[in-house]
């Protein structure tokens, strides 16, 4: 089955006064129909880039350098401006992370949904119209009919939320990227809007890459996570084993670092020493090298390719099969 | 230690039993209305925002008060008028037996003011860009008249920068050249400056990544171990507050609803907010613990439900809840909260 979106080799570099910096280095992934992939990452990982490259809104001077991107096995990263404009909104819909930037204050709501769905669609404006109200109901917003007319200051956090995921919905598209959907929000709703976006996603067969630094949205949503670190692939892998059982140093040093409800009351933290390095200082060999426990020469010297692991793929020399035929002559399986 | 070091000294030390901070009665109602003029011409009446409605708590020595809400539920609010950033419109807070709002006794005041201090949410915002670190963090130094002599200063800068795990060099460089989790270092290396008691947090952690957040929550722990300090912890983050809290009281619109030690909190909660609370973090273990997601949204402070404010979003609401505040009474030992509800022993 071709994937919904793949991804090769993707390289993004931001070049400066100082020579062109690499924000994302030969990434690879794909995501299968109505399958949802985190992408997980702290600041700097390079998860909001990533998605920007996909949908081709990277910030200039930003540029993709490298890779190709397919969509339902189409090329899309070297699309004109023009054709790009309409793959975005029609087959690929977006939702970020603060509602209010999404939504053009000046007009209001039923006007940003129905200018949408005529854009994509060659229906009439009163068909329009009726749509744009059945999303809204889709979406949750009661009194649908009336919200139409109204303007996004009227609206809630959540709700606002909730309209752009209307609009991301509008034109039925194929994937549907979401950058950090709910870190805006009030604990109490992103509960809600999580819900909301995996079933409308669910029922369209939407696929979702769904990016964010909360791992706890992740556990709940995704089928596969990504986890990204200093702009190259840390692990690839089923949710549940990526936070069950992660085979990179660095997912589980962060696994171990989020507090959770079932830790003993009043633990200590396991923590990472250090912080991610700057796009300007990566360090040679494993990005992750000095602040892993586990780095040996070869991790300071060379760069670690990805290795197949039981249920994913890891950039760690620790899972490289012949060290752990070395290691342990049973377990050489790759 | 020297005489510059971090020992607590010995001007409150007789009276232990009492506790540290007392919040009594605390209000704050902000005015937004529109000027005088433009209610004359316009119409319209004022507009009243009650962000604090009669809080009432006390934090004892060497104690962890975590205050947990969501936005718009006055915690912010409070931690102001804690250190005394923003006067209440009703109601005291004292800190070491004197009040800070009507301490007239300029010395007194002063030697209060020293004793108290807060760690901001983003450390981006909180430091000086145009200043060194070595004068950010010695400037309480200066203010409080505490050493005088410069290389003595200079040496307590360097103590305190390596209390938080930064080098005393880094008292040369600027806040740009350091990253999130060790900005909120060198403000928390401020903080200790003047050898407070008491530390307000509001929200220390989360504009931080995971990994640094836990590096920061470990280092707060490990200062309040050395250094016996009190905190009040300000946080919407349940599981972060489980980790550092040895109480908690949950805020909803500006009223307390529920208080009980941290132990009591998350294994019997009462009030249906804070189980809504607890059940709106999500499941990171990956248990399958079932989650209900509730329903509403935080309404509009301005003009917040009457009766309880959690009414219109409470599964177990009943007529009496529409029109009765319910107040505030205890459940156990150390445990209250304020719910018709559990008073009437229906949940």
């Amino acid at each position: 089955m071709t994937p919904t979106l793949s991804v090769r080799n993707l390289r993004v570099e931001i070049p400066t006064r100082h020579g062109a910096l690499t924000a994302i280095d030969d990434l690879s992934f794909d995501i299968a129909p109505g399958e949802v992939l985190g992408v997980v990452g702290e600041s700097g990982a390079g998860k909001s880039i990533t998605g920007a490259a996909i949908i081709g809104l990277l910030e200039p001077p930003g540029r993709v350098a490298g890779g190709e991107i397919r969509l339902n096995g189409e090329r899309i990263d070297n699309l004109p401006p023009a054709q790009l404009r309409k793959l975005r909104g029609k087959h690929i819909g977006m939702i970020f992370q603060d509602p209010l930037t999404s939504l053009d204050p000046l007009y209001r709501i039923g006007d940003q949904l129905i200018e949408t769905i005529l854009t994509h669609e060659r229906i009439s404006p009163a068909a329009a119209r009726d749509k744009a109200e059945r999303l809204l109901v889709e979406v949750g917003i009661p009194a649908a009919g009336q919200r139409l007319d109204s303007y996004p200051h009227q609206f809630s956090g959540g709700m606002r939320q909730r309209v752009v995921i209307a609009l991301a919905l509008a034109a039925d598209p194929a994937l549907v990227i979401a950058d950090e959907p709910t870190t805006a929000l009030d604990v109490s709703v992103q509960a809600q809007i999580i819900a909301l976006i995996k079933r409308l996603c669910r029922d369209r067969g939407a696929s979702v890459m769904l990016i964010t630094h909360d791992m706890g949205v992740i556990a709940e949503t995704a089928d596969r996570v990504c986890v990204l670190y200093a702009g190259r692939l840390a692990e690839i892998g089923g949710v549940r084993d990526v936070v069950k059982r992660p085979q990179h140093p660095y997912t589980a040093g962060l696994m171990a670092a989020i507090p959770s409800l079932g830790d003993a009351l009043g633990a200590r933290l396991a923590q990472i020493p250090g912080s991610m390095p700057r796009l300007g200082a990566i360090p040679d060999g494993c990005a992750f090298h000095p602040r892993c426990s586990f780095a040996f020469d070869r991790c300071i010297a060379e760069r670690p390719p990805l290795y197949a692991t039981a249920c994913g793929e890891t950039a760690c020399f620790l899972r490289d099969p012949q060290r752990v035929a070395a290691v342990a002559p049973s377990g050489g399986a790759a | 230690m020297s005489e510059t070091g971090l020992a607590p000294q010995s001007e409150s030390q007789a009276q232990s039993d009492p506790p540290l901070v007392r919040i009594v009665g605390l209000s704050r109602i902000f005015d937004l209305s529109k000027k005088w003029l433009n209610r004359m011409l316009e119409g319209g009446g004022k507009v009243m925002l009650t962000a604090v409605d009669g809080v009432d708590l006390s934090i004892g020595r060497g104690e962890t008060y975590a205050l947990v809400g969501e936005s718009g539920s006055g915690k912010s609010t409070i931690a102001k008028m804690v250190v005394g950033l923003l006067p209440p419109s009703k109601g005291y807070v004292t800190i070491g037996g004197i009040d800070i709002w009507g301490e007239r006794d300029a010395t007194t005041h002063r030697r209060l003011r020293r004793r108290i201090q807060m760690i901001f949410q983003d450390p981006y915002a909180s430091l000086n860009p145009r200043w060194r670190v070595g004068a950010i963090v010695a400037e309480p130094i200066k203010a409080f008249d505490l050493i005088s002599e410069r290389h003595a200063r200079d040496a307590r800068v360097g103590e305190l920068l390596s209390l938080v795990g930064l080098d005393p060099r880094d008292a040369r460089k600027f806040p740009h050249e350091f990253s999130g989790g060790q900005r909120q270092r060198i403000a928390i290396a401020r903080a200790l400056a003047s050898n407070p008691r008491f530390i307000v947090c509001d929200e220390p952690t989360s504009a931080l990544d995971v990994s640094v957040q836990a590096q920061v929550l470990n280092l707060l722990r490990d200062l309040q171990d050395r250094l016996g300090l009190t905190y009040l912890f300000i946080s919407h983050n349940l599981a972060v507050v489980r980790h550092v809290a040895t109480r908690v009281g949950v805020l909803y619109l500006g009223r307390l609803v529920e208080e009980a030690p941290a132990k009591t909190l998350f294994a019997e909660p009462r009030h249906p907010y804070t189980r809504m609370l607890l059940d709106s973090v999500p499941d990171i273990d990956m248990t399958g613990r079932e989650r209900v997601p509730i329903a509403g949204e935080n309404p509009n402070p301005i003009s917040p439900p009457p009766g309880c404010h959690f009414h219109p979003r409470c599964p177990f609401a009943f007529d009496r809840c529409r029109v009765e505040a319910p107040a505030f009474k205890p459940v156990a030992t150390g445990h209250a909260a304020a719910c018709h509800a559990v008073e009437e022993g229906r949940i």
